[in-house]
């Protein structure tokens, strides 16, 4: 410490943190040069839209549908643009065929990213077909409007529509840039809470999901494995007894990689549980203790990096200073439906059915490891239940592809099974961090410390590069190398996003530890380091705004000035009396939270209420309030649900989740052993929208995340006089 | 030997293994989207259909167990032509983000209305209470059958 003071003493006032603007803010400048969004990758304009001859639209974006809503959001984006019906656009799955690439669909960006591109190549479409309608009409195209698909003349509807103008290569043609997207001011579709596309073809039990597509002559196959990846499959390895067994079509053995494949799905299942009684494991085993988690994040090698550093600490003159700890378990992305994946591998191409959040990575990753060439695989999305991050969609697809390739001619299914996802996704780190911050004489903090312990948050298997990171990669007899963990730098960050306060401290340093090896696979999981860092931060700033006797919510807007943090905090005021949520009851707290996602997203402030039974150990969620910021909301309805689904997600995560550790690795393998919220202790939620539709728009799905956790550890305090600092949140 | 089972109020002649779990026959022999894997150990409710009008866990239930039994699945409850006023509800909810969990939440709450046409948010909550969620749809899922309750008590569709 004493060390790094002196040289920062030594080489003056060095500032290295900055703020950069909002990544929206950029993607919605539209002009000849700069393509917005995803469309600068991916200019050509038919790539993301088609118009039939009857007029009907297809939109094809690169990001997939997740249960986020996604489709219906851009479709929105792009009936607007085109002045169609909504019900007239189409939106496709993500496909290599066809699709633009747009990489992965993470980090709550799809809004901004590709909402931006369909904006831009939505409006162009709209001025080429106005153009061929001037054309086809021989009049200025200055006297040509659209309503509903037809084109309109002096603001009369003309008899031509946009298929009939349409041809083959219309479209063909790259983006430009060059065509205005409406004013806001004109939108009739954007910021109205038009019906999920997805829902009804999913209430009425059709073909929604990747589960439902049943190819001709489909076999079923089902792994064996444990949850280690680095485990060795020893002989003897006779599996003859299982060969013989009703259904089997073939056993494959690849090093440890170890699956069978049946005519029938129950004949896999079984010939999988007979395999799995005749294999003996080498594991690496778990040195990892649960309670000592946070001494080991702390004790690990690790790499260790200033992230944000301004003024200089221990300068200012302060009156106290306060410290604290916090920590956080490895938690699940749990999420409903174990990862499966189809693959066929014919002699022209192998092709794989895929719930990927990226279909193009995922390509490079899987032809790095059976040894194909990209062009030769077709990645096809299609959707499965929500994932939250990285969970066991691109591994299984990577094991349906290696089947496959062994048994090559008819489509296999491969279904994980439930203790397969359990203990086969990549978790959520567990993190460490500590505080601390002094106070002047006025109650301002003015120094604050901050360091952030964490496994790597992410281990995408993203191209050839990194296929590594398959978990099949390690079990093949020629294994891939693993390579190194990511780390996404600042301003985004990993384990250390969010870890830079929004606050104004004069002084602050903020160091990151990425661990670079963990004994148990991680990555990322919905708002990856942000849970962790607002968690801490809120916790932090609640506990000494009420060891000064102040408001929870005047001292944050005293440390802030950004206007929009401001903002929500003072709708959740208005919330929070609306509610009635500053009467006293017993046992009953109030807790508040408020961040920006990754600093340049959403703003989210959460008041909850829980009640308390301290004895039994038991914490009640009551009611939350939330108050976000998303700039210009598309879809109020499809914000606020993901809204309620994150505050949610993180209670059962802050109240629930840890995944359970023994001495010979991972022992949540199932819904009993990883419990999480049910229908009983589920709060109500209420979410206000901030007006701001002239800011870009922002994404909503990790913004409550965070909040969530430090609104309830603070009500929890407000209720007992007791502070819990450690995820889950127990009483000892 | 065949087994006979009545699905969606239809006769249909299976030649498999009598242990064979309900879901795999729905799913892969009669090709019903309906019943969804989950968990395959009855922890999660995905899977959830009707058998003589009460909720089974069809992951766990062999075909042999429900020979005689009247199977209704979620599409056997409605379509889009004639929808049941909990399908009705859930798209007028918006009550998932996924929902791959909603076949399990339909299902359960049909058989909750047909015992009680008027469950408080209380009971509606107990009933689901062994069916998970991880999106977080959970209050709008009550919403829905709160209103499905009150729909079919009014004869509106919701």
């Amino acid at each position: 410490m004493t060390s790094r003071r002196q040289f920062l003493q030594g080489a003056g006032s060095v500032v290295l943190y900055f703020n950069l603007a909002p990544m929206g803010a950029m993607a919605q400048q539209v002009g000849a040069a700069a393509l917005p969004g995803s469309l600068a990758a991916n200019p050509a304009l038919d790539t993301w839209l088609r118009v039939a001859a009857d007029g009907s639209v297809t939109l094809s974006p690169g990001k997939c549908e997740l249960g986020q809503g996604i489709q219906t959001a851009l479709a929105q984006i792009a009936a607007e643009e085109l002045d169609v019906p909504f019900e007239r656009v189409n939106v496709d799955n993500v496909d290599t065929d066809f699709s633009p690439d747009e990489a992965y669909t993470n980090g709550s960006r799809s809004v901004e990213v590709s909402g931006a591109a369909v904006r831009a190549a939505a409006a162009e479409v709209r001025a080429i077909l106005v153009d061929l309608a001037a054309d086809e009409l021989a009049i200025d195209s200055g006297r040509i409007g659209v309503r509903n698909g037809v084109f309109t003349v002096d603001k009369r509807d003309s008899p031509l529509g946009y298929g009939d103008v349409i041809s083959d290569r219309s479209l063909a043609r790259q983006a430009t840039g060059t065509a205005r997207p409406k004013s806001i001011d004109d939108y009739r579709l954007v910021g109205t809470s038009a019906q999920r596309v997805d829902i009804p073809r999913k209430v009425f039990a059709e073909e929604a999901y990747i589960q439902d597509i049943r190819l001709k002559d489909m076999l079923h196959a089902r792994l064996v494995r444990t949850g280690d990846r680095e485990a060795k499959l020893l002989p003897p390895t006779d599996f003859d007894s299982v060969s013989q067994l009703p259904g089997v079509v073939k056993i494959i053995r690849d090093g440890s990689f170890l699956a069978v494949v049946a005519e029938r799905e129950e004949q896999a299942v079984k010939a999988a549980r007979e395999l799995a009684k005749l294999c003996n494991w080498e594991t690496s085993g778990l040195s990892l203790r649960q309670d000592a988690l946070p001494e080991w994040l702390k004790s690990a090698p690790a790499n260790v990096k200033v992230i944000a550093e301004r003024g200089s600490i221990g300068a200012a003159k302060t009156v106290r200073t306060d410290s604290a700890v916090y920590s956080r378990q490895f938690q699940a992305h749990a999420s409903m439906s174990p990862s499966m994946a189809i693959a066929q591998k014919t002699d022209e191409q192998l092709t794989v059915w895929s719930h990927t959040q990226g279909v193009y990575p995922l390509r490079g990753a899987i032809a790095k490891l059976v040894g194909l060439d990209e062009d030769s695989i077709r990645l096809i999305n299609a959707e499965a239940s929500g994932c939250y991050g990285q969970n066991g969609a691109d591994d299984a697809s990577a094991d349906a592809a290696l089947i496959a390739m062994h048994l090559p001619g008819r489509p296999i299914r491969l279904q994980w099974s439930r203790a397969d996802e359990f203990l086969g996704e990549p978790y959520g780190s567990a993190m460490a961090t500590k505080i601390n911050a002094s106070l002047d004489a006025k109650g301002r903090i003015v120094d604050w410390e901050y360091d952030v312990w964490s496994g790597t948050h992410s281990i995408r298997p993203s191209g050839g590069q990194r296929a590594g990171h398959l978990f099949a990669a390690r079990q093949i007899a020629e294994p891939l190398p693993a390579p190194p963990v990511g780390n996404i730098p600042q301003p985004r960050g990993g384990g250390d996003r969010n870890a830079v306060p929004l606050y104004t401290f004069a002084n602050q340093h903020i160091t990151k530890h990425l661990l670079p090896d963990t004994p148990i696979r991680v990555s990322a999981l919905r708002g990856l380091g942000a849970y962790m860092n607002v968690f801490t931060i809120e916790s932090f700033m609640d506990e000494v705004a009420i060891s000064l006797g102040e408001d929870p919510i005047e001292f944050r807007v005293r440390h802030l000035d950004d206007e929009r943090a401001i903002g929500v905090l003072r709708k959740l005021r208005e919330q929070m009396a609306a509610a009635d949520f500053h009467t006293k009851r017993p046992s009953t707290g109030v807790g508040i939270a408020m961040a920006q996602y990754k600093n340049a997203g959403a703003y989210c402030a959460i008041a909850m209420r829980v009640g308390v039974d301290a004895e039994r150990g038991q914490i009640k969620l009551e009611h939350a309030l939330c108050a976000v910021d998303v700039g210009l909301v598309i879809n109020p309805d499809g914000v606020i649900n993901q809204i309620e689904g994150g505050v949610i997600q993180a209670s059962s995560w802050t109240v629930k989740e840890q995944l359970r550790l023994g001495a010979n690795g991972v022992l949540s393998k199932d819904w009993a052993s990883y419990p999480i919220l049910t229908f009983p202790e589920v709060p109500r939620i209420d979410v206000a929208l901030l007006d701001q539709s002239q800011e870009p728009s922002l994404g909503s799905g990790e913004a409550s995340q965070g909040p969530t956790a430090a609104a309830i550890a603070n009500a929890v305090a407000n209720a007992t006089g007791v502070r819990l600092r450690d995820l889950p949140l127990k009483f000892s | 030997m065949p087994i006979t089972l009545n699905v969606n109020n239809t006769e249909v002649e299976l030649d498999i293994d009598p242990s064979t779990p309900l879901l795999y026959a729905l799913h892969n022999d009669l090709e019903l989207n309906g019943p969804k894997f989950g968990c395959g150990v009855a922890q999660c409710g995905a899977c959830t259909v009707l058998a003589d009008g009460r909720p089974v866990r069809s992951c766990v239930m062999p075909i042999s167990g429900v020979m005689g039994r009247k199977i209704v699945t979620l599409e056997g409850l409605g379509s889009r032509e004639t929808p049941h006023p909990l399908q009705t509800a859930f798209i007028k909810e918006q009550s998932m983000q996924c929902g791959f969990c909603a076949n399990g939440m339909v299902m359960t709450a049909a058989a909750l209305l047909e015992k009680n046409k008027n469950p408080t948010e209380e009971q509606i909550r107990t009933a689901l209470s062994d069916n998970l969620c991880r999106c977080g749809a959970h209050n709008r899922i009550v919403r829905a059958v709160s209103a499905a309750a009150r729909s079919d008590q009014t004869g509106e569709s919701s």
